[in-house]
């Protein structure tokens, strides 16, 4: 469950180029829901992803993650919450060139230390479930585009996190992918994970395993004001 | 603990996929700093055993030389000399030495010619060393004619070689009789080299020598302590010149490695945004980094350090040929006994793995701190 | 193989030469002693004064013996006596 209480971020404080890119936010999100943040470009959708997902902290207001207030946790367990709870997708997809799909998928374990042998059997088991387990030697950059946004879930999920967040996901891909991919969505939700989808693509917003989505223009959520 | 060696094998596991995108070029520097380090490793084991031969086999010198210097110049000394000297309290005995160098136009080479202390051959015969047989190509029996001072020919019959191993310390000698020595150079009888002494007291060769100075103006003793001084120094690495020249080419390579890692390229800062952005911190950015430079250097030290000893010691130092040279004709067969300074080798390691290491990781800091989120906006 | 075990591998088996390379120093030190001590036996019994290394100039050929005066004699700048002087430095000042 992560809740946020009047949010505000602002880059650039006090210089000429000052931009409030989140602008008052106060937002529930229960677990094993998707929820969708729709609206344009600029309007502070990515930033307030980067927010919830503990990639930055707030200028103001409040973040609590399982019960856990987030807002004020020193940069050393800011990360560690964000590498235990938040799996993050990527516009870009985002992997390393000339690296394999399956070393793309590990990498986010490389820090934490863990034993091989497990991380590559989670691995695998990922790519199997996502239809790339013959793709696992490939050289990230031979993907095509669908095939590297799954790479990209993938990955996002190797350190079994509770709460997974797309930033556009869509974007590059076509309507028959989009489709799969929010039917992926439907699965992760069936298996308790919780999902949070920025997006201004009707299929993403659309589609029947959305729970909740929620309107965001100018850093403000709708009927907040804007 | 486990999780830090885990944490640390990944990275490298990392860190190789990431060098082997690049094979071609890495190889080629892992090449280059090899080689590097290969010719200071060679000067260092080179020189390194030349001190404990000097060591091991200077051990029994003379204990104190006069030399006689007239207007800076080595001259010869009056047989008087040799009795004032005797004459010093102290001194057990004194002794006249006869040597000197001999051009020789047909092999083109320098030899040291002397006259032991007490020659074994008979008048006519000399004693070469391994080096002046192998210029001459003669052997024990034959003739060897050497060129006077005033342009005349004295012929020697060869009485004996000395043996092989002797090579590092009588490669160039030839052994004759003072009679002979004298015709050859035309040193007139009574007038001698310089003073070979024996000191009754170890601890009293430098008194010793400070009376020779005050007794006879222009003398300069020479103790065996200061022989031995001279070699310890002059091969110390530090003061070798090759040394100088290499440690100039280490630091043009780190600087080109700190080149080449400050100015990350967008792909490089891109793919450390990636990782931020995954989950690495900062810490795990700059260990990479680290590792990086670390894998090259390590993996040059290995090649560069063995192959060196089997240059230097199996190999006789074969590559530098040209500069164990130099411009002598006659250069003995360097067959050193292998040494392996465990101090000097670790010194070696420090001085060129760790700037290398250092050089990738210090430019990187300002990347490897890109805030994760700063990824995402892009 | 996992590509940091095989560095690994690397590392320890180059570790591995280089210890063994300092054991054949070792057992050739021991070996060739007495070779050693018949070049210091002839030393003595010549009353030598020098390793016979470079012998293209007087001052390189008896390194103890010369003095500082000998190389500039030849050539005002011939302290260093190149290329030998690229391993062995000038004597130590008195």
């Amino acid at each position: 469950m992560i809740e946020l209480r009047d949010v505000r971020k602002v880059y650039n404080e006090g210089r000429p180029d000052e931009l409030t890119a989140v602008d008052g936010v106060s937002l529930k999100i229960e677990p094993h829901t998707v929820t969708v943040l729709r609206g344009p470009s600029g309007s502070g959708k990515t930033s307030l992803l980067s927010l919830i997902g503990a990639m930055a902290r707030p200028t103001s207001g409040r973040i609590v993650v399982d019960g856990r207030e987030i807002t004020s946790l020193p940069e050393r367990f800011l990360t560690d919450v964000r590498r235990a709870t938040f799996g993050f997708v990527f516009q870009q997809g985002n992997l390393i060139r000339g690296v394999t799909t399956l070393e793309n998928v590990m990498l986010p374990a490389y820090p934490l230390g863990g034993p091989r042998p497990a991380l590559l059997a989670r691995a695998r088991a990922l790519l199997d479930m996502l239809d790339l387990g013959h793709r696992a030697g490939s050289k990230a950059e031979w993907l095509s585009g669908g095939e590297a946004q799954r790479a990209a879930i993938a990955r996002a999920l190797v350190n079994e996190p509770k709460v997974i967040i797309a930033d556009e996901p869509t974007a590059h891909l076509d309507t028959k992918l989009s489709r799969e991919f929010m039917e992926f969505v439907a699965r992760l939700k069936a298996r308790e994970k919780t999902v949070i989808i920025a997006s201004h693509d009707p299929l993403v917003c659309d589609a029947p395993t959305v729970d909740r989505a929620v309107g965001m223009r100018d850093g403000r959520l709708d009927g907040d004001g804007a | 603990m486990r999780t830090w060696i885990e944490r640390q094998r990944y990275i490298v596991d990392f860190t190789l996929s990431s060098l082997a995108r690049r094979k071609g070029k890495n190889v080629a520097l892992l090449l280059v700093y090899a080689l590097v380090i290969f010719a200071l490793a060679s000067v260092l084991f080179f020189t390194e055993a030349l001190r404990r031969e000097a060591r091991a086999v200077l051990r029994d010198v003379p204990e104190l030389l006069v030399q006689r210097t007239v207007a800076g110049r080595h001259d010869l000394l009056p047989e008087s000399w040799i009795g004032s000297v005797a004459g010093i309290r102290g001194v057990a005995s004194a002794r006249g030495r006869l040597w000197g160098y001999s051009y020789d136009p047909l092999s083109r080479a320098n030899y040291t010619v002397m006259v032991p202390e007490r020659f074994w051959g008979a008048k006519g015969e000399v004693v070469l060393g391994p080096g002046v047989a192998r210029a001459r190509d003669v052997a024990p029996g034959d003739k060897l004619p050497l060129r006077a001072f005033d342009g005349t020919y004295l012929t020697l019959v060869v009485r004996e070689v000395l043996p092989a191993d002797a090579e590092l310390v009588a490669s160039d000698l030839l052994l004759v009789g003072e009679e002979d020595f004298r015709s050859l150079f035309g040193v007139a009888p009574g007038v001698f080299t310089d003073v070979a002494v024996v000191v009754r007291n170890a601890k009293e060769v430098q008194t010793v020598a400070g009376k020779v100075t005050r007794l006879l103006p222009g003398a300069r003793p020479i103790t065996r302590a200061e022989i031995a001084r001279t070699y310890d120094s002059i091969f110390d690495w530090r003061s070798g010149l090759v040394v100088l020249v290499l440690t100039g080419a280490l630091l043009a390579f780190a600087i080109v490695a700190w080149d080449k890692a400050s100015g990350l390229s967008a792909e490089e800062k891109r793919e450390i945004g990636i990782l931020k952005a995954i989950g690495w911190e900062t810490s795990d950015v700059l260990l990479m980094k680290l590792w990086e430079g670390a894998v090259i250097s390590l993996a040059a030290f290995a090649l560069g350090a063995l192959l060196a000893y089997a240059h230097v010691f199996p190999g006789k130092l074969a590559l530098f040929g040209p500069v164990l040279r130099g411009w002598s004709t006659l250069t003995p067969d360097f067959r050193l006994v292998p040494s392996l300074d465990p101090y000097q080798t670790a010194t070696l390691f420090f001085l060129t793995v760790v700037p290398y290491a250092v050089a990738t990781v210090v430019p990187s800091w300002r990347a490897a701190t890109i805030d994760p989120d700063a990824v995402m906006r892009t | 193989m996992r590509s940091s075990t095989r560095f690994l591998l690397f590392l320890v088996g180059a570790g591995a030469l280089l210890a063994a390379a300092g054991l054949h120093a070792s057992a050739e030190q021991d070996r060739r002693a007495p070779e050693q001590e018949g070049r210091a036996a002839l030393v003595r019994r010549l009353g030598l004064t020098d390793l016979c290394l470079f012998t293209e100039a007087r001052y390189t050929r008896h390194l103890s013996q010369a003095d500082r005066f000998s190389p500039f004699q030849e050539h005002p700048a011939s302290l260093e006596h190149f290329p030998s002087g690229s391993i062995a430095g000038p004597p130590p000042r008195d």
